[in-house]
């Protein structure tokens, strides 16, 4: 790799900066003696030697470098203030084979970007970071960036930065390098022709472990701004050397690029016939069983199913919902969500029928299938009259008090705990709810219970088949 | 394929991995996270990409990194993750990314509440963001529709190369219905003259930087263009008993499904109402609902669930023939079909 560099533009640049507007269409937009322009050049040469101008993405947030797509002989994104690292990151699962590089200030890394530099680096991505640290906001004209030093005078710091009110200059590789992902961190300089050339150096290891694929590369470069900071180029190199440097001590932080493993991701898959296989999509019929006869006030419900969490509430709702849709019924499942849901008690609403299902919560329901006392207190007075009750007389020691509905006392918990396992109480009631409406076969429901215990044991499956059986004689046998 | 039972959030994973979306990126919260939970389990299987970002600031600047790259991409939130998109939302519409959102609405301003709301509609439908663009923005209100709809985006926003919405409420999330998951899509769009691949034919920019004012300004009025042309052909919307209507309740999601309700009720009284219901809610059906008056309506009643954010695209509609009433219930609550109908009596003497 250790080719002679030759005074010309390198081929990682553009011939012509087509993508910039204006006559001057063969320098940059950086002031003179902006270290940008350095590094820049240092990228672009590397690019070339490495030869990967042809598989190089780069991601310029905003910033000075905002425009590095002027230059740079790559695929380009633009993107948003600090939000390279979040773009650099699906670009690169994306296009995992390429080399992806995000190139950013401190006010855009170390500020309003602070977080996603971070998880990035956590997630340890397949991207190479370039991290201009100018102790300043170049682009918007001298503004204090979190690397601003102690007592450093900038538009917003008219004072000097104050340690008590500002806070402290940011070290960002160290941060950087403490996590456990990142395979190459480090802090170089631009100041002097010595320091141009390790940066030189540290440029091509974190593209080269870029190109091989090797995670996540941050190289830190102090920078020079003479605009921002009001001296002349000559001043600021000093000024590096001087203040900077003692602040943000140079040198590798972290390397592991020997041992570092090489990431690879499997392409997606799209083939329609294997999208469905890999999802085990059923190509079936979607009606499964015959109806057998309904009396008319139970073909077409409404049901709010109510109890404490732990009931089986919800699983007792989605059930009577799954079995009617295999009847080929329209079915509506609506929980009661939120914070109801963790203050103890819990609903649902199911709607069975064949015309097209309005809104999905049981206002006025015709069935109520109550598993304690609060519950029944709240939803036997939402009945329509005529409707049923159904309610668990093991924990509900009080009656009905209406007399215009009809009333199912079924001891639910009593049943389950019969057959061992209180847990099997929502098939209690929905081979209760069965009986009580004749809408479904107790068998039937027996015969969809593999499908809705998918994967577990079949002594499961077994219990739960004997807990619709339970609820459903129960009712046969008691009204 | 058979049918399946499953929630609103579930459904809608459904049909973008049918759409070919293999880039999904999302943070949780209620009541849309199984979105993400859904996606998290079955894009896997297929070796697409999930991941949960650090912030939905992070997962929009994901899904414009994904876009860009040429995937088919998706995230999805509720009202406070929505508005941390809108940055870079606005940056996606800026440099013509297709790619799609799924907002189910929860309760607001502030942290507000997880029932269901429709408050975002301004910041959705409006475009949100800083600049002028516009989201495309479909309104399902079943579970099918989360499915078919959420595929649909994916090809509109190729049409469009833009941004759009699968905009509903923590209702249509949440609900379980039955769902027939649609067939794979075979391919997408060609999208080489534009997307980065990172290969030599395919150094694309993807940018929303037009530094001089004249081409900002012709870039503007590109994408006003492209926005002209999807209110010409991508209005969508579904009637129910409007044949003979005298009143018209107007009311989309969750709250279009109960109207249905009010519908059948006011008609078992003798009362002529019928329901209009928006589906896409941008391009808005303004042509239809400025018709309503020259079918024989007389009352307009808007109902939604918020102090009235899509009322105002009724009453531009209706241009001053009519002006639409507004009903409206808050904080998670959903009005009841009876009460709807109260209200109409009361409103209307019938
Ligand atoms: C959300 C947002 N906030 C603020 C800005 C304005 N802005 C543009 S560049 C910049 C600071 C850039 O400083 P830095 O990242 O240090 O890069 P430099 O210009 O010094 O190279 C700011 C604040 C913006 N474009 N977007």
């Amino acid at each position: 790799m250790e080719k002679k560099t030759v005074l010309r533009k390198p081929k990682g640049f553009l011939d012509v900066y087509k993508h910039k507007p204006g006559a001057e269409k063969d320098r940059t937009h950086y002031c003179p003696g902006c270290g940008h322009g350095i590094l820049h050049k240092l990228i672009a040469e590397a690019m070339e030697d490495l030869e990967i101008i042809d598989s190089t993405i780069l991601i310029s947030p905003v910033g000075c470098s905002v425009f590095a797509y002027y230059y740079f002989d790559g695929g380009h994104f633009q993107v948003a203030h600090g939000r390279a690292p979040a773009v650099a990151t699906a670009v690169s699962r994306a296009n995992p084979d390429k080399v992806v590089i995000s190139y950013q200030g401190d006010g855009d890394l170390a500020a309003i970007g602070a977080n996603n530099i971070l998880q990035a680096a956590n997630r340890g991505e397949n991207i190479a970071v370039f991290f201009v640290n100018n102790a300043i906001y170049g682009m918007t004209g001298g503004q204090m960036a979190p690397t601003t030093l102690e007592g450093q005078k900038t538009t917003t710091t008219p004072y000097g930065r104050n340690l008590h009110t500002d806070g402290y200059p940011i070290r960002m590789a160290e941060i950087i390098a403490q996590l456990d992902a990142p395979v190459f961190v480090t802090r170089v300089s631009l100041h002097n022709p010595a320091n141009i050339r390790k940066t030189r150096a540290a440029v091509r290891q974190a593209l080269q472990n870029a190109k091989e694929h090797k995670g996540f590369q941050f190289v830190e470069v102090l920078s020079t701004c003479p605009s921002g900071w009001k001296q002349d180029p000559v001043d600021s190199m000093k000024w590096v050397e001087e203040h900077m440097i003692p602040v943000f001590p140079l040198g590798v932080l972290r390397d592991s690029s020997a041992e570092a493993s090489v990431i690879t991701r499997a392409e997606p898959i799209v083939d329609p016939a294997r999208v469905i296989e890999k999802l085990g999509l059923a190509k079936g019929p979607s009606v499964t069983f015959s109806r057998g006869e309904i009396a008319p006030e139970y073909s077409k419900m409404s049901i709010r199913v109510a109890g404490f969490g732990g009931q089986g509430i919800m699983s007792t709702g989605q059930i009577l919902a799954q079995v009617a849709m295999e009847y080929g019924y329209n079915v509506s499942w609506l929980p009661s969500y939120g914070p109801e849901m963790r203050g103890g008690t819990a609903n649902c609403s199911v709607n069975i029928q064949d015309e097209t299902i309005g809104g999905a919560e049981a206002v006025n329901p015709n069935m109520v299938i109550a598993m304690n006392r609060p519950s029944m207190e709240k939803f036997e007075k939402a009945l329509i009259p005529g409707g049923s009750l159904v309610y668990n007389s093991t924990l509900i020691e009080v009656k009905p008090v209406r007399s215009d509905i009809r009333i199912f006392a079924v001891p639910v918990t009593g049943l389950a705990d019969e057959l061992g396992d209180t847990r099997v109480q929502s098939m209690v009631s929905v081979g209760a709810y069965a009986a009580v409406t004749g809408m479904f076969k107790s068998e039937d429901i027996v015969g969809l219970l593999p499908q809705v215990f998918k994967g577990r044991k079949q002594e499961i499956i077994d219990l739960n088949a004997r807990a619709v059986r339970a609820g459903y004689d129960f009712v046969k046998n008691s009204f | 394929m058979a049918k399946m039972l499953m929630k609103g959030n579930h459904a809608a994973v459904y049909g973008a991995v049918m759409a070919g979306c293999t880039a999904y990126y999302g943070y949780p919260i209620t009541p849309a996270s199984e979105i993400a939970e859904a996606a998290a389990s079955i894009m896997p299987k297929l070796d697409r990409t999930f991941l949960q970002a650090e912030s939905e600031i992070a997962a929009i600047n994901m899904v414009y990194g994904a876009a860009g790259s040429g995937c088919r991409t998706m995230t999805a939130s509720s009202g406070p993750g929505i508005s941390l998109k809108m940055e870079g939302l606005s940056y996606c519409a800026g440099s013509a990314l297709p790619c799609v959102i799924v907002d189910i609405m929860r309760g607001g301003p502030g942290l507000g509440n997880i029932g269901p709301e429709q408050s975002d509609y301004n910041q959705v439908v409006k475009g949100g963001g800083h600049g002028n663009f516009r989201n495309l923005v479909l309104a399902p209100n079943c579970c099918q529709e989360m499915c078919d709809f959420t595929k649909l985006a994916f090809e509109l926003a190729d049409k469009y190369r833009n941004p759009v919405f699968v905009l509903t409420d923590g209702v249509v999330g949440q609900m379980m219905e039955a769902v027939e998951i649609p067939e794979p899509v075979n391919s997408i769009p060609d999208r080489s003259s534009w997307a980065v691949y990172g290969t030599p034919l395919h150094k694309n920019l993807i940018n929303s930087i037009y530094l001089d004012h004249d081409d900002l300004e012709e870039w503007n009025r590109k994408l006003l263009a492209k926005y002209e042309s999807a209110k010409a052909s991508e209005v969508r919307f579904e009637e129910y008993r409007m044949e003979d209507a005298k009143i018209a309740v107007i009311g989309y999601g969750c709250v279009s499904r109960v109207l249905r309700n009010t519908v059948d009720a006011a008609r078992e009284r003798g009362i002529k109402l019928g329901l209009f219901r928006p589906i896409t809610l941008f391009p808005f059906p303004e042509k239809q609902i400025g018709a309503l008056p020259t079918r024989g309506v007389e009352k307009v009643l808007t109902v939604e669930l918020s102090t009235g954010q899509m009322v105002d695209d009724v009453n531009l509609a209706l241009q001053g023939t009519l002006k639409s009433d507004l009903y409206f219930r808050l904080g998670g609550n959903v009005p009841s079909a009876l009460e709807i109908l109260d209200r109409i009596s009361e409103l209307y003497g019938v």
